[in-house]
């Protein structure tokens, strides 16, 4: 019989040692699920986690990381942050999609000036978008003791429906020949957000995922508010009692993961979308759950899961090309990641030791 | 004009969905475990469920089936959450995403068909609403005047006290868990099986997540399930009603209508749980709580 025994202290090889694990299950599960549904399971996980890195075509999916990486990380950043203080916000999709449609609107508006300021100010206008959206959920929270849960995910299908809205009514392309959507950004060069460096797929969005990272680590290692934010997690009565006032803090998560991924859905509506239509969330939101979970809710496991989720995506692609497997499969890897990843948690927190019995 | 007898029977075709989902995680909760993935476990239901009704022709058998699915789909959530010691929140939506996956995979080759009609019970009404309406009084009766009710609610109220008093918290919330799949599996399958009569991937378009919003607008009581399903209910009919009237305003918004609803109601309830004596309303006092038993 195998005991647990809680352990007084996070097992730091753990740590590093179940997202690991975690990912060699997923491919175990996955290599049996595509046996199942009769694919050839070695180039299956083949052609999704080794051919985008070093396959025949990798010189195109090396650059695509980046591209896919980039508003997982900015995303995943901000909702760690949270989630190390029990703060839930599970409605990153909703302020993605309005941190695209604010930034947009400001290259609508300006359209067709020529000035410098324009994408700037787009990026300003899409933080302040998502964290307006992230607001919402704060502020229902601290006036009324409404769960964060339940009405930030509810603004995701509001958010989706304006969306919808915009592509098909206020933000239509008057030149689109009536087609949604609205004009393509990409073919505004002061409102784009072009590859910065050619070959790499690297744009804005990927420089703010990079600074992200670094903020959330100066923010949770060196600073004040982030020892708050940690012992509200770990001890919320003890951070009471230390003055910590948990209505700012509330405040604080939601809107800083709300404005860091309303800056991604700018960057990905003025760069790789090109365009606001009925379908500028993509999940990214979601799959920033994932990635600040198998990340540890640490910056730096936040930046290589993001990298590794992005190369899912782009494996994913990979294989509904070559292999004809359905797209929906890599949303079956990233539900399944998670759930091998929390399983396997149990060895950080306790250890198993045999029962000996008397 | 419109007939308020007709909207009625609309409205309660149109929560019983929400309905049935909603009782199964009250049932959860009560049990002391939040279980966020009734999404998930209700879009497994809704493909399970349309695809035995379209092979089988049998619209019943798929209700059946999509109960199974339901509950068996819950089984990593219950296995990570009762002996894995894995926070609830975290898993609750892994299963949501899991779930969300493995019907878009599945649900492929019954995309475009159509599901085989049902037979009606009273009043025009499917089978499957009257025996939702049938689950309000048995749900409430298991809760409040069953003895395993009132184990259940023993083991959500305080883990560690029935523990002690020799009951098994695990195989209870297991079986909660189960229950909740089971119900959140035959919710789904309302939606495709007897509303949409087609599949498409994400039809269930947050229905599992506005079931949790009613659950804490009932202040966790089965009456309250009822009330909060309707009133999901009649805000979905009007809304439609609205949008066939031809009102001047754009589709896109009207559809947002039953979110904005779930947020207003969620805002208002929590309001008054919050100002009134007790703290959290009538939450169950170890929801959401790991249960680790040391002896």
């Amino acid at each position: 019989m195998i005991r647990l025994v809680p352990r007084t202290e996070t097992s730091a090889f753990w740590q590093i040692a179940t997202p690991v694990m975690a990912v060699a299950a997923t491919m175990l599960a996955g290599g049996l699920l595509f046996a199942i549904m009769g694919y050839d399971p070695v180039s299956a996980i083949r052609t999704i986690f080794w051919d985008p890195l070093f396959g025949p075509a990798a010189g195109y999916s090396r650059q695509q990381l980046l591209v896919k990486a980039a508003p997982l990380i900015l995303i995943a950043s901000g909702l760690a942050v949270g989630f190390r203080a029990g703060i839930w916000n599970i409605g990153a999709e909703g302020q993605y999609i309005i941190g695209a449609i604010t930034g947009a609107a400001v290259a609508l508006a300006a359209y067709p000036a020529p000035e410098m300021w324009i994408f700037p100010a787009m990026v300003v206008a899409g933080a302040l978008g998502g964290w307006a959206w992230g607001m919402i959920p704060a502020l229902l929270r601290n006036w009324f003791g409404a769960s964060e849960i339940l009405v930030s995910l509810m603004l995701v299908y509001v958010a989706q429906r304006i969306a919808a809205w915009m592509a098909f009514g206020p933000m239509k392309n008057p030149e689109g020949f009536g087609m949604p959507g609205s004009r393509n950004l990409q073919q505004y060069p002061a409102a784009s957000n072009p590859e910065l460096i050619a070959g790499t797929g690297a744009h804005w969005g990927v420089v703010a995922a990079a600074a992200a990272v670094l903020a959330t680590w100066f923010l949770m290692s060196r600073h004040i508010r982030g020892f708050h934010i940690r012992a509200a997690g770990t001890a919320p009565r003890a951070a009471r009692f230390a003055g910590v006032k948990p209505e700012t803090l509330v405040a604080f998560c939601l809107g800083l993961s709300g404005a860091l991924a309303g800056m991604a859905g700018l960057f990905e509506v003025a760069g790789p979308a090109g365009q606001i239509t009925d379908k500028v969330g993509v999940g990214y939101g979601f799959t920033a759950i994932i990635v600040a979970f198998l990340g540890r809710l640490h910056p730096v496991g936040i930046l290589l899961a993001g990298l590794l989720l992005a190369l899912t995506y782009i494996g994913g692609e990979l294989a509904q090309l070559t292999m004809n497997l359905p797209a929906a499969t890599v949303q079956v890897f990233q539900g399944m990641l998670l759930f091998f990843l929390l399983g396997f948690d149990l060895l950080t927190r306790y250890r198993l030791t045999r029962r000996v019995t008397a | 004009m419109i007939d308020p007898v007709a909207l009625f029977l609309l409205l309660l075709s149109a929560s019983t969905p929400i309905l049935f989902a909603a009782l199964g995680e009250l049932v959860v909760e009560r049990a002391g475990v939040l279980n966020l993935g009734v999404e998930g476990m209700m879009i497994v239901g809704a493909l399970s469920g349309f695809a035995t009704a379209y092979y089988s022709g049998d619209a019943f058998l798929g209700f059946a089936v999509a109960a199974l699915a339901g509950a068996l789909v819950a089984l990593p959530f219950a296995i990570l959450t009762q002996f894995l010691m894995s926070n609830q929140v975290a898993s609750g939506l892994a299963l949501t995403l899991f779930g969300l996956g493995l019907a878009a995979l599945f649900g492929k080759p019954v995309e475009g068909v159509r599901a085989p009609i049902m037979s009606v019970g009273p009043l025009g009404l499917n089978w499957i609403v009257w025996l939702g309406l049938a689950m309000v009084p048995a749900v409430w009766w298991f809760l409040n005047r069953s003895r395993a009710g009132l184990i259940l609610r023993g083991v959500g109220e305080n883990h560690d006290a029935a523990h002690a008093l020799g009951y098994d918290v695990r195989r209870v919330r297991l079986a909660a868990i189960a229950f909740g799949g089971a119900m959140a599996g035959i919710g789904g399958a309302f939606i495709s099986v007897a509303t949409v009569l087609q599949w498409t991937e994400g039809m269930t378009a947050g229905a599992g997540w506005i079931a949790l919003a009613i659950v804490v607008f009932s202040n966790w009581t089965a009456v309250g399930v009822l009330a909060g399903a309707w009133l999901f209910g009649g805000v979905t009919v009007l809304q439609l009603r609205l949008q066939a009237a031809g009102v001047r305003v754009p589709v896109q918004l009207l559809s947002m209508a039953p979110y904005l609803a779930t947020i207003i109601v969620l805002v208002a309830i929590s309001a008054r749980q919050k100002f009134s004596r007790r703290a959290g309303g009538a939450a169950p006092g170890s929801l959401g709580q790991d249960f680790h038993a040391l002896r």
